[in-house]
């Protein structure tokens, strides 16, 4: 579920990582601009128009399982941008520095918070990612410089 | 004595439904719960549902509680009786025995009983797992996302179903750490998005391992974790020690019955439905023409499952007392959404379940 490289080129799109048929399709009903295709059975995969994609992460707050990132390898000439579902508090604020992880919980880097989006009452909160384009493609998720999951409290 | 159209046992999103049925068609509804807050399992479920639209997926459970108690009770022949416990149930005359929150015995009779009790965890057995320390996962989930309370600061999660999945990901998010998800079976069991979202937090799962025996002087202070062979076998040579301080089981559910052996329903064992149900024609009604079931009671599934069974056993429950005008177009409804929810690889196993329930 990986738009091509030509793809990444033309600006911000959608990285579905729902590769199991389970009864749910929230993603559907999330994108404005069609680019999700509508359900035949709610047990499909999501299909995406990448064409249609325009990035703007709507999908990210709404999808149960936190399965779905948008990534941006036009954000600037060196730094790629990373759209990610967050549910810890506190949350990270614009600006702050953070460890990134990958997929398997390793961590390979570090990257800065551009923007903090919190819409709806039941969407998950997006942490937009500034960070190096080779990382762009691994992390998938962030912690706070000091501790990591090991705060007070 | 007290009597009513239909009583309900049990206010999870099974019985909050099944009552909604009934009140909406001007039926004298009475829900009972042991509880002191309705919801049943909703009101720990801080995570976003699957499903659909019509089984509000991408609400959390908790918000889904809050709203179908305030839509019961905009029914004035609704009631709601918390911190009440359903001690019996007399079929000669349809009588339930309760206790209410003033610890009064009340009698209630009840022309259609609807049984929505849920489920309970199982145990696994291994030394030490009488140690202090060691706790089901909805015990988890009840300190942490009723109480607030954190169970513990660095726990070892046995099993890998969504449960086990769901609950180690709420620890995180209490902050609390996951030192490990161990599971018997060769393979994950709950869906791969929860298991990624632990996996990318830094949480390891190993399959094909279980508990040996939990260690520690007073309380739990350290799990032995051992490999399984194909016949499911500790291997002595694989033990290692993972320092905790709560161990958390999180290894299967088995359905309520006690009320329905009591009412003299036809029972099956069906493992893939967690043990023992009554026999149900899919719609709620049992063998006996009064008691219907509703939710995990007859075969354990999940919340958005459960509230579609709820609805199903409502409407044929008022349809059973004539009341119910709509009975085909409803159920046809809510009968095709739990057939799309149960449709895909994910639900195979209950699909086989409700198959041999039928032999």
């Amino acid at each position: 579920m990986m738009p091509d490289e030509e793809r990444l080129k033309q600006g911000p799109v959608a990285i579905f990582e729902c590769l199991q048929e389970i009864p749910c399709d929230p993603c559907a009903d999330a994108c404005q601009f069609g680019a999700v295709l509508a359900f035949q059975d709610i047990n499909d995969l999501p299909q995406l128009d990448y064409d249609a994609c325009n990035g703007c992460g709507n999908c990210v707050s709404r999808c149960p399982g936190l399965a779905i990132f948008v990534i941006d390898m036009t954000w600037s000439e060196d730094k790629a941008l990373l759209k990610l579902p967050y549910e810890l508090l506190p949350l990270p604020q614009k600006g702050d520095e953070v460890r990134c992880f990958d997929r398997e919980g390793t961590e390979v880097g570090q990257g800065r918070i551009v923007r903090v989006v919190q819409s709806l009452r039941v969407g998950t909160p997006v942490l937009w990612v500034e960070l190096d384009k080779e990382l762009a493609l691994d992390v998938r998720h962030v912690a706070p410089l000091s501790g990591g999951g090991e705060r007070d409290g | 004595m007290k009597q009513v159209d239909i009583a309900v046992v049990g206010a999870g999103p099974a019985g909050l439904h099944a009552a909604l049925m009934g009140a909406e068609r001007g039926l004298d509804v009475l829900v009972i719960d042991n509880a002191g807050q309705a919801g049943g399992q909703l009101v720990k479920q801080t995570h976003k549902f699957f499903g659909s639209r019509e089984q509000r997926a991408g609400t959390r459970g908790i918000h889904i509680a809050d709203e179908l108690t305030k839509k019961l009770s905009t029914y004035t022949k609704a009631r709601l009786w918390l911190s009440s416990t359903v001690l019996s149930y007399y079929p000669a005359d349809q009588t339930l025995m309760i206790e209410d929150d003033a610890e009064s015995i009340r009698l209630i009779q009840a022309q259609r009983l609807i049984i929505a009790t849920g489920a309970s965890e199982k145990l696994l057995p291994f030394p030490g797992n009488d140690l202090p320390g060691v706790y089901g996962a909805g015990a988890v989930q009840t300190l942490m996302n009723v109480h607030g309370v954190k169970p513990g600061r660095k726990v070892l999660m046995v099993g890998a179903g969504n449960i086990g999945l769901i609950v180690s990901y709420q620890l995180l998010q209490s902050d609390v750490e996951v030192v490990a998800v161990v599971e018997a079976a060769p393979h994950i069991g709950g869906y791969a998005v929860h298991a990624s979202k632990i996996r990318r937090m830094g949480v390891p799962i190993y399959t094909s391992h279980s508990v040996k025996a939990a260690r520690g002087e007073q309380v739990l202070e350290r799990a032995v974790i051992w490999q399984l062979d194909e016949q499911w076998n500790g291997i002595d040579s694989t033990q290692f020690e993972l320092p905790c301080d709560v161990l958390c089981l999180a290894v299967g559910l088995s359905p309520l019955t006690e009320l329905l052996w009591q009412a003299g329903c036809r029972m099956v064992f069906v493992p893939e439905l967690g043990g023992h149900v009554p026999w149900h024609n899919g719609r709620g009604a049992t063998s006996v023409p009064e008691v219907f079931v509703a939710g995990d009671a007859g075969g354990v599934e999940e919340a958005s499952s459960a509230m579609a069974t709820g609805a199903l056993a409502g409407l044929s429950a008022v349809e059973s007392l004539g009341q119910c005008p709509d009975y085909a177009e409803a159920t046809g409804a809510w009968s095709r959404e739990l057939d799309a929810l149960r449709a895909g690889p994910a639900g195979s196993k209950i699909r086989k379940g409700l198959q041999s329930l039928q032999l």
